[in-house]
């Protein structure tokens, strides 16, 4: 049976973005449907983080077609903006402000009702209630990446696009973060997409799998499946096989 | 109106983003009037030296020269005002995080408008005591109620300068970071700041007639030589800044385009 339109988060089709030097995503044609979490794993310049500026309409793409909610990332930005939100380890907030200045810009921006409670609620549950009185730049890089995902919560997004959330975090802190995002990911089934390179971390959090290389989509399933489909026992084994034989498209 | 509401929100939000900015930096905040300060000193004692020399010939010449200073700083920090916004939001890694999220770019240009005005109004009531305590140039008094539509042309003019220069920012990051502040020095020669438009060759002067800060200039210099001004210089200027209005709106969307097509957009502040 084929979900409904309106379970269908993300839907991309042969989406492609090309530079004059290099395809940077080749054909992708995946699905996100809510309350599911979706990892896209690859080496450096696999065409991840392309595949995530396209869905957050900060990248236009060549060819193929992306729909987010149904709607178009960029000419319908309004409309999913409000819906969506996300994290990466190399966006910033402003590192001459305080935390909770940040996050009353954006709960501003977000139009969040009842603030200064969500706020604090966020700041709380990410453990780092008490640095809201802290500037942005002193913090550690473990306390910016917890303040980012503070953000990305703010506005309850239906859809959460993460590249490598836990990139700075120790392991200890870093499983605690997942565990608290799969909470609140199973209570809102909240949509997710996952880069990382934690193969571990992303074994244990998303329920789907999309490993792509130089652009391409070389596998695809849950992590069992193509650890299985491998004869591997880890992910990490899949990734260096994957790497080491890339060019070689698996069913 | 929820969404007239919401953003009335976004454009507060971004206002107190930079209010924050002030209440954090002492220096930030002496920056704003530190600058226009000085040039008044400096522009103001040498018109006191050839005032001095010249034993009172040269004073009309004086006081068109406090008034064009106190105006071109007007134009200077409007475009600055809304350049600076963007850059601020590159070098902190935030401008993603922005391009995201609901903040329509209007809203994120109302806010700098509305933060460049109280900032200016700030600044030129400043420049205007200092310039009446010092040099006895009484500058609202000179200019009347003209000021008004003067003003309002200059600041529209300084500010769609700053769209523009926004757009060359988003489209190529840092590379052109140095343009913001070398955009208003490209219209200062051929907008007759210091000087009538008469005293630029022919060709020049055709450049001029296109650039709305020419007849603010121009038509400051009538107001202290005549005590009036004619509509031949205000309506001009409003045009031109009606039509600027468009062409900056319209290289700020293509420039945002490329930059989406480019992948600039996502990098911005990351290289």
């Amino acid at each position: 049976m084929s979900p409904s339109p309106e379970s269908v988060l993300i839907a991309t089709r042969n989406l492609t973005k090309s530079f004059p030097d290099a395809n940077a995503l080749d054909s992708l044609t995946m699905r996100l449907q809510r309350g599911e979490v979706v990892g896209l794993l690859g080496p450096n310049g696999a065409g991840k983080t392309t595949a995530l500026h396209i869905l957050l309409g900060l990248l236009s793409p060549t060819s193929g077609g992306v729909t987010v909610f149904g709607l178009s990332p960029i000419r319908d930005r309004a409309k999913i903006s409000k819906r969506i939100n996300f994290s990466s380890a190399y966006v910033q907030l402003p590192s001459n402000l305080k935390v909770r200045e940040n996050l009353k810009i954006f709960s501003m921006i977000y139009n969040v009702p009842n603030p200064a409670r969500k706020i604090d609620f966020l700041l709380e549950l990410f453990e780092i209630g008490h640095l809201k009185n802290r500037l942005t730049g002193a913090l550690s890089s473990g306390e910016k990446t917890r303040l980012n995902l503070c953000k990305a919560l703010l506005n309850d997004p239906e859809l959460l696009l993460l590249d490598e959330p836990t990139a700075s975090l120790d392991p200890e802190v870093a499983e605690r973060v997942r565990l608290i995002l799969k909470k609140i990911q199973k209570e809102r089934a909240m949509g997710i997409i996952y880069t990382s390179h934690n193969m571990a971390e992303v074994e244990q959090i998303c329920d789907r799998i999309l490993f792509l290389h130089r652009g391409k989509t070389i596998t695809e399933g849950t992590p069992a499946d193509i650890m299985r489909h491998f004869n591997s026992r880890s992910l990490e084994q899949v990734f260096i096989k994957i790497v080491r034989g890339g060019d070689v498209i698996c069913e | 109106m929820l969404s007239v509401n919401e953003s009335l929100t976004r454009i507060r939000g971004m206002i107190l983003r930079y209010l924050y900015l002030h209440r954090r930096s002492v220096s930030r905040t002496l920056e704003i009037i530190f600058w226009p300060v000085m040039e008044l000193f400096v522009w103001g004692f040498l018109t006191v030296y050839l005032r001095a020399i010249s034993q009172g010939e040269v004073s009309q010449f004086i006081v068109y020269l406090i008034g064009a200073m106190i105006f071109w700083d007007l134009l200077y920090r409007a475009q600055q005002g809304v350049s600076i916004s963007i850059v601020e939001e590159i070098w902190t890694q935030n401008i993603a995080n922005l391009f995201v999220s609901p903040l329509r770019i209007w809203e994120w240009m109302t806010a700098t408008f509305i933060y460049s005005f109280f900032k200016i109004l700030l600044i030129m009531t400043l420049l205007s005591l200092i310039a009446l305590g010092l040099y006895h140039f009484n500058f609202f008094g000179s200019v009347g109620f003209y000021l008004i539509p003067l003003a309002a042309n200059l600041f529209i003019f300084g500010w769609l300068l700053g769209i523009a220069t926004s757009g060359l920012l988003i489209r190529w990051g840092h590379a052109v970071e140095a343009l913001i502040w070398g955009i208003p020095f490209l219209v200062q020669p051929f907008s007759a700041i210091f000087y009538p438009l008469s005293i630029l060759p022919v060709w020049i002067q055709k450049i001029a007639l296109f650039l709305p800060s020419t007849y603010v200039f121009e038509g400051m210099r009538q107001i202290i030589q005549q005590g009036n001004l004619q509509p031949g210089f205000i309506l001009p200027a409003f045009l031109l800044n009606g039509v600027y209005f468009l062409l900056s709106v319209l290289f700020f969307a293509l420039m945002l385009s490329r930059s989406r097509a480019t992948g600039r957009l996502g990098r911005l502040g990351m290289d």
